[in-house]
């Protein structure tokens, strides 16, 4: 695996079921570190599977991910769990917060969950400050609870999360699908600036191609996805 | 504590279903601290009002029904003991005192108690106490009235005071022995036993105004005027009393003297030990004690799978919010526990709001207890079972949220970042 590469996926064969077809089976699929990559596909076509696998929720029926020298599908859940809440920030689709919590608890819920990225923050209350101000979600915000933002600005507040303790990796499942084109082409700025000053790779889900120039690399997952070819 | 903060949030932004779900399982612990505590207390209160006495003697009669009439005042006595044989028990050479009684007068609801002032020195009640008094003194003149602590302070009476005792029991009595007025000597000191709820006189006195009576009925032209039977007071005995309660020397002679006296052949007499009777009587009530015992379990049960219920309906609109968890890094077994520090928090606070309600209705519930049965009861901490009862409870709460919590951790496997249905 080359010094430069982040994760590579090595005959990737995983069904929801046994005796279920095979939703993902890739021949191969990696990611450069800092590298921000498009991945397309109509729904249904795998995506959100293949980033269950990548984030270490499920495990693959075969072959191989290596994520940043560490071989994920040896590890048992316990310890892949413990990976993801060290190694990857996500970022869903829509009710991306716990309604719950203000926004702040919101950023710094991955470092409850890993002393790394709690580590790595510092402060982890003024590094989700620091986020909040960056992603440009107002102060007078920060203390509301999640379930009081507009669309746009919970999911700025989900890219702070994702991004606090600075992950390798930043995957994001179709972010921008419940946002009107001005604020998706805003909020993308606001990522990828944020990503690039954490140094992280960023994979980024969606059906919309229209945002595909954007991105160093656009990968079709139909393309590539034997599965998906198969049905 | 990363996990109780985030338990304790998610608890209070479903407060409105929380609090109801805490309510009805504190409604349910407060009924089994309460059916628990008045049951000790109340039994307490019974045990503590003769601690003293060795026997109690009366006519022939159940002895439950002897010790609830001459020291509870529950129920009437059927029957009375001949002053002959009061002496004979009073003379006994294993009697060290006796406390003769004569009921069957009243005041303004309050029993009156005929006796000597043997009461004053020898009755003992709760950790073998001495009674005393708050205000005044015992008997001197003829006419005077000793009242116990509750009947002075209900009443508003003070030493000096003049008031009329009425002919029977109950509250309205059509005769009154008003032509005996007699004067307050004495207000007792509070006792928390039925002493509280009664007025004593002398038996000499109670001789006096029932002189001229018969058949609970007053005979125009007899009886004694006051100033005459002040001038007659020694010759003032009783033909009979109601009874006698006894003290012994020796409690080893006690069943010597029960038997002795039970097998009296010139009367009919009972002579129980007032421990040994109020376990018979615990006997008769503990059938209904067991019901209500079981009644308040059943609820408690009830109480927690209301708790069961809310957390399983809300376990399928909370799928999203684990879903979130699992994606920033909480493991399935954080999600389960999640939810059993939930079901613990809102146990806790139950059985917490519960011995407070209890607490709180005791206080409310005590001067019933004292009206009724001359007890007094108040609001004490669990004691060291109950509490064990209170943790098997909360134990119960967090075994039950297991439940909802297995089928959340299945679930967090199965979901991943998406919610699968």
């Amino acid at each position: 695996m080359p010094a430069d590469q982040l994760l590579e996926l090595r005959d990737l064969r995983f069904a929801w079921r046994r005796d279920h077809a095979d939703v993902i089976a890739l021949d191969a699929f990696s990611l450069k570190a800092g590298e921000r990559v498009f991945l397309y596909g109509p729904s249904g076509s795998g995506k959100s599977t293949l980033l269950a696998l990548i984030a270490g929720l499920a495990r693959p029926d075969r072959g191989g991910i290596r994520f940043a020298g560490t071989q994920l599908e040896a590890l048992r859940g316990p310890a892949r769990d413990r990976f993801r809440a060290d190694h990857v920030g996500v970022i869903f689709q829509q009710f991306n917060l716990l309604p719950w919590l203000d926004v702040l608890g919101n950023v710094i819920l991955p470092c409850r969950f890993s002393r790394l990225r709690a580590e790595r923050a510092g402060s982890v209350q003024q590094s989700a400050r620091q986020l909040l101000a960056a992603m440009d979600l107002d102060q007078a915000m920060w203390s509301r609870k999640a379930g009081d933002l507009s669309v746009g600005q919970q999911q700025r507040a989900a890219a702070a999360r994702a991004l606090i303790g600075a992950p390798e990796l930043v995957l994001a499942d179709e972010p921008t699908s419940a946002l009107d084109s001005d604020r998706r082409d805003a909020f993308l700025g606001l990522l990828f600036e944020q990503v690039a000053s954490a140094g992280a790779t960023l994979l980024f889900v969606s059906h919309d191609t229209a945002l595909a120039d954007r991105f160093d690399r656009q990968v079709s997952l139909p393309e590539i996805n034997l599965a998906g070819q198969a049905a | 504590m990363n996990l109780l903060a985030l338990a304790w949030h998610s608890l209070l932004n479903r407060r409105f279903t929380v609090v109801m779900t805490v309510v009805t399982i504190a409604l349910s612990i407060a009924l089994l601290v309460m059916v628990e505590q008045l049951r000790t207390e109340v039994r307490e209160g019974f045990y503590r009002s003769v601690s003293g006495t060795d026997l109690i003697v009366g006519a022939r009669t159940a002895p439950v029904q002897l010790l609830l009439y001459s020291v509870f005042g529950l129920g009437s006595p059927t029957n009375n003991v001949s002053w002959s044989s009061y002496r004979m028990v009073a003379d006994h050479r294993s009697v060290a005192w006796t406390i003769p009684i004569s009921l069957g007068d009243s005041h303004q609801g309050y029993r009156v108690t005929g006796t000597t002032d043997a009461f004053f020195e020898h009755f003992r009640y709760g950790d073998s106490q001495a009674l005393g008094f708050r205000e005044g003194r015992a008997f001197d003149d003829l006419y005077d009235v000793v009242v116990g602590y509750q009947v002075a302070r209900k009443l508003g009476y003070a030493v000096g005071d003049r008031i009329a005792i009425a002919h029977g029991g109950g509250n309205v009595s059509l005769h009154e022995h008003d032509d005996h007025p007699f004067s307050i000597s004495g207000v007792l000191a509070p006792t928390g036993t039925p002493v509280d709820q009664s007025l004593y006189i002398s038996l000499a006195a109670y001789e006096a105004i029932h002189t001229g009576w018969r058949g609970g009925v007053h005979r125009p032209g007899s009886g004694l005027a006051p100033d005459e039977a002040r001038q007659q007071r020694e010759q003032l005995v009783p033909e009979a009393i109601t009874a006698t309660l006894v003290g012994l020397h020796t409690r080893a002679a006690v069943f010597g003297l029960q038997r002795e006296l039970n097998d009296y052949a010139p009367e009919a007499l009972t002579a129980i030990m007032p421990g040994i009777t109020l376990q018979q009587l615990w006997r008769i009530t503990g059938v209904a004690e067991q019901v209500l015992r079981i009644v308040a379990a059943l609820v408690v049960i009830t109480g927690l799978l209301g708790m069961l219920t809310v957390l399983m309906t809300t376990l399928n609109e909370r799928r999203r919010e684990m879903a979130i968890l699992r994606a920033n890094g909480a493991r399935p077994w954080q999600i389960a526990a999640l939810l059993v520090f939930e079901a613990g928090l809102i146990t806790v606070a139950g059985i917490v709001l519960g011995v407070l309600i209890a607490v709180g209705s005791l206080v409310l519930a005590a001067p019933w207890v004292l009206d009724t049965f001359g007890l007094a009861v108040g609001p004490s901490l669990p004691e060291a079972w109950q509490l064990g009862v209170l943790g098997l409870i909360a134990l119960a709460g967090l075994l039950v949220a297991l439940v909802p919590a297995t089928m959340a951790y299945r679930r967090t496997l199965t979901d991943g970042m998406q919610v699968r249905t």
